[in-house]
């Protein structure tokens, strides 16, 4: 080969292998991305039944049942417009609360049961994940009916 | 008085700042090059100045000064006095401070370095730092001075944060900082090489040590964020494709990147223009980081909005910044081309690769990062990404990766065949092969599909660098720094692969439900609670728990985990009780009550994990390592 056609090559090589990794890289956020739902999107049906999403809003207050010594627990899910019953097994975090915000990955069973997978943690009493925040303020022309205080998790 | 008198040393820190990006780049131009020694005054102006405004912040945090606002916030008279001063950097203000001290500090070490510099690149460089400087003061000083005071006074301070109450975190920022203002180093070079137009070997051999030991320091400032969120999260893991973490990861690869291809400019003078490419954009991902971090966007497009002074400034600076670099780029690059050809098979092929595949990685952690950031701005939707993509996009070109590093180790320059080293390229290939099939099957059972790639490519990138310096030994040949920097540290990179797929592999997690006296099983281990009893702290109460674990009857030790309440902030925190040992970590943590007398626990058994930190440090270590050779320590001009 004359150095040209190598040069020529190996550029058409990157190109080819760059594209490759672009298409995986598409192909795989499409699958694997997560979308949140609040209560009201849930209840009218917006939400995949075949794919996990998140599912965000309060926790509503006495909802909170346990299975005395058991991990497993359950608890309504709300944006003051429609509720969710969300299922658990295993540790919430420290600041997960009956009147806080709370963000659940997992499921929406066939009886509108969401089964959750993990319940996220934030690392500060006042932090409200934005997009509940965002959906509740929706419901309520622009205007946080509980715990106002939204600001960011101190990061380092 | 002490709070202004850092304020004043701060805005007289600017002014130094001023004077230094205008002399050094100036000066030059007009032909006046001797200009740079005013420059160089400047630059131990600003530093000096800077130091005295951090002096003043840490005072005030010391004395507990809760007339300053930033201190009020950030502190307690509780607080004990370590993390009184590593508060200084706990939130945006001072860690803003903290940023524009390390670049004086950085910007003062290239003066006193620079002897050997042509008088006129070097004021370029002070310059171009000077203006870097100007941005960050600037952006202190307008939008987020630590030093405002608060009337009325408070009593007592809210407190910092209970989760940055810890040494590992004490040390994290002021590590990563100086991995990501050492960057600036690398940029400065670039852009004063682009400025004169000029771009040799000399150039590369003088930007190397910086990047390597810039590179150091961001090694060993990811690596002690990632054991901090191991130890104090009560999670357990090491790693969670966090944006926080990407953010401070991206310009690691492409720093990674960046030395590779300095070495390929600096031994064959090529890859000219990539290698400039490469620093400004190293350089512009360690500002993206630290300004996406800092101001909130990543966490909460909310906080964003909620600033708008401080996300325009930001947007501002960035664009200032990256785009007048690229612009230099664009129209400098061209006069900087490399002339010289090579072997598909040399050591520059295998280079160029490394440095395609790092920045691939790079690129597709930035779309998970910023594919959130833009579906939320364009209305597209709330989304999330995860691990479910993170760990395919990233491991994709990252394992051929360290396959092309292990055969590439033994490549010579431009006509040199990697085909002469054969033999020992398929000596530690085979040596790896059986240490693999003796883990998985002897060791260990229950691998998944990629466990034995994991491991073979791990122990091959540790056999594989070590060949090179004991035949160099064997033969009496000169065994130099560089050459031992190196092979120490992509045996580093081997021995965090083997360790990350040991844990990938063979952890062992459970949540258990307990009682005083209740024991459960995970794996060969049992986890049995003991006990709970209150305990006091300086700042805090606490629960602890007394778990005794066993190995197949054999005591493993008794393990304390605590459920911490932070009295100011009413935060609860959980501190993982952890068992180091050589070959794993036993972990437990606290849940909750669950009533009827049981807490949760959540209990693992993680092997090798304290090797994913350790060599991340020895790594760091290598690039130090190298970049004390001699051979950067000579006259260039000899």
């Amino acid at each position: 080969m004359t150095p040209r056609q190598r040069r020529v090559t190996l550029v058409v090589g990157i190109l080819v292998g760059v594209s490759a990794a672009v298409a995986l890289a598409v192909r795989a956020m499409n699958e694997n991305v997560m979308f949140f739902f609040d209560p009201t999107q849930v209840a009218s049906g917006e939400a995949p039944i075949d794919k996990r999403f998140r599912l965000g809003g309060m926790v509503r207050p006495g909802t909170v049942v346990r299975e005395p010594g058991a991990l497993e627990m359950s608890f309504v899910v709300t944006d003051f417009q429609k509720d969710v019953p969300v299922k658990y097994s295993g540790i919430v975090p420290d600041l997960f609360r009956e009147n806080q915000g709370v963000v659940a990955h997992g499921r929406l069973g066939a009886d509108g049961t969401f089964v959750a997978d993990e319940i996220l943690a934030k690392h500060d009493e006042n932090y409200m994940p934005p997009e509940v925040a965002r959906a509740i303020k929706d419901k309520h022309g622009g205007v946080m009916p509980v715990n106002p205080d939204v600001r960011s998790v101190p990061r380092t | 008085m002490i709070a202004e008198l850092g304020h004043y040393a701060l805005v007289l820190a600017l002014l130094a700042a001023v004077t230094q990006a205008a002399f050094g780049l100036i000066g030059p131009a007009v032909g006046k090059p001797a200009w740079s020694a005013v420059a160089r005054s400047a630059t131990s102006a600003q530093f000096m100045l800077a130091t005295i405004s951090l002096g003043a912040l840490v005072w005030a945090f010391v004395q507990n000064d809760f007339s300053v606002e930033y201190v009020a916030s950030n502190s307690n008279s509780a607080l004990p006095l370590l993390y009184r001063i590593s508060a200084v950097w706990g939130a945006h203000e001072g860690s803003l401070l903290l940023w524009a001290w390390i670049l004086a500090g950085w910007t003062l070490a290239v003066s006193w370095r620079s002897d050997g510099l042509p008088e006129g690149f070097a004021a370029r460089v002070l310059g171009i730092l000077g203006l870097v400087s100007i941005g960050f003061l600037l952006f202190t000083l307008a939008t987020s001075n630590p030093f405002a005071r608060l009337e009325p006074a408070v009593p007592d301070g809210r407190d910092l944060n209970p989760l940055l109450q810890d040494p590992a975190l004490a040390a994290h920022p002021p590590m990563l900082y100086a991995g990501y203002v050492g960057l600036s180093v690398a940029f400065a070079f670039a852009c004063a090489a682009m400025i004169e137009g000029r771009l040799d070997q000399t150039w590369a051999r003088w930007t190397r040590p910086w990047t390597t030991v810039a590179w150091a320091f961001l090694t060993v400032g990811i690596a002690l964020g990632s054991w901090w969120a191991y130890y104090e999260l009560g999670w357990g893991g090491y790693w969670f494709w966090d944006p926080v973490e990407n953010a401070s990861f991206m310009p690691w690869l492409v720093g990674t990147a960046l030395i590779h291809s300095l070495a390929v400019t600096e031994k064959r003078g090529l890859f000219k223009s990539w290698t400039l490419l490469l620093a400004i954009l190293a350089f512009s991902l360690s500002l993206l980081g630290t300004f996406l971090v800092r101001s909130g966007v990543l966490v909460s497009v909310h906080s964003f909005a909620a600033d708008p002074a401080r996300g325009m400034f930001i947007l501002i600076f960035l664009v200032m910044i990256i785009g007048g670099a690229l612009t230099l780029y664009a129209w400098r690059a061209p006069l900087l081309r490399s002339e010289a050809g090579f072997e598909f098979t040399s050591r520059e092929s295998f280079l160029l690769f490394n440095n395609i595949l790092l920045v691939v990685a790079a690129a597709a952690i930035f779309a998970g990062t910023m594919a959130p950031l833009i579906s939320d701005a364009l209305g597209l939707g709330t989304l999330s990404v995860g691990r479910q993509y993170f760990d395919p996009v990233f491991l994709l070109p990252i394992l051929p990766l360290l396959a092309l590093a292990a055969v590439g180790l033994h490549s010579g320059w431009k006509r040199g065949r990697v085909t002469e080293r054969r033999a020992a390229i398929l000596w530690t290939l085979l040596a790896s092969v059986l240490v693999t099939l003796l883990l998985v099957l002897g060791v260990w059972e229950g691998a998944k599909i990629l466990t034995p790639v994991g491991f073979a490519l791990g122990v091959w990138l540790i056999l594989s660098p070590l060949i090179d310096p004991i035949d160099r030994w064997r033969r009496k040949l000169t065994l130099t720094p560089a050459l031992l920097g190196m092979a120490l540290a992509h045996a580093s990179l081997g021995v965090f692969v083997v360790s990350i797929t040991a844990v990938e592999s063979y952890t062992r997690e459970r949540d258990l439900a307990l009682a005083v006296g209740e024991a459960g099983q995970v794996g060969e281990f049992e986890y049995r609670l003991t006990g709970l009893s209150g305990v006091e702290g300086p700042n805090y109460d606490a629960l602890r728990g007394e778990v005794v674990v066993t190995e197949n009857g054999k005591p493993v030790g008794v393990l304390y985990p605590e459920k911490r309440n932070y009295w100011v902030q009413r935060q609860v925190m959980t501190e993982a009780g952890i068992d180091m040992q050589l070959t794993r970590d036993v972990f437990v943590a606290l849940g909750e009550d669950l009533g009827a007398g049981r807490w949760s626990v959540r209990a693992q058994v993680r092997p090798l994990i304290n090797y994913v930190w350790f060599a991340a440090v020895l790594m760091a270590l290598g690039g130090i390592w190298a970049a004390c050779d001699r051979r950067y320590r000579r006259e260039p001009h000899a």
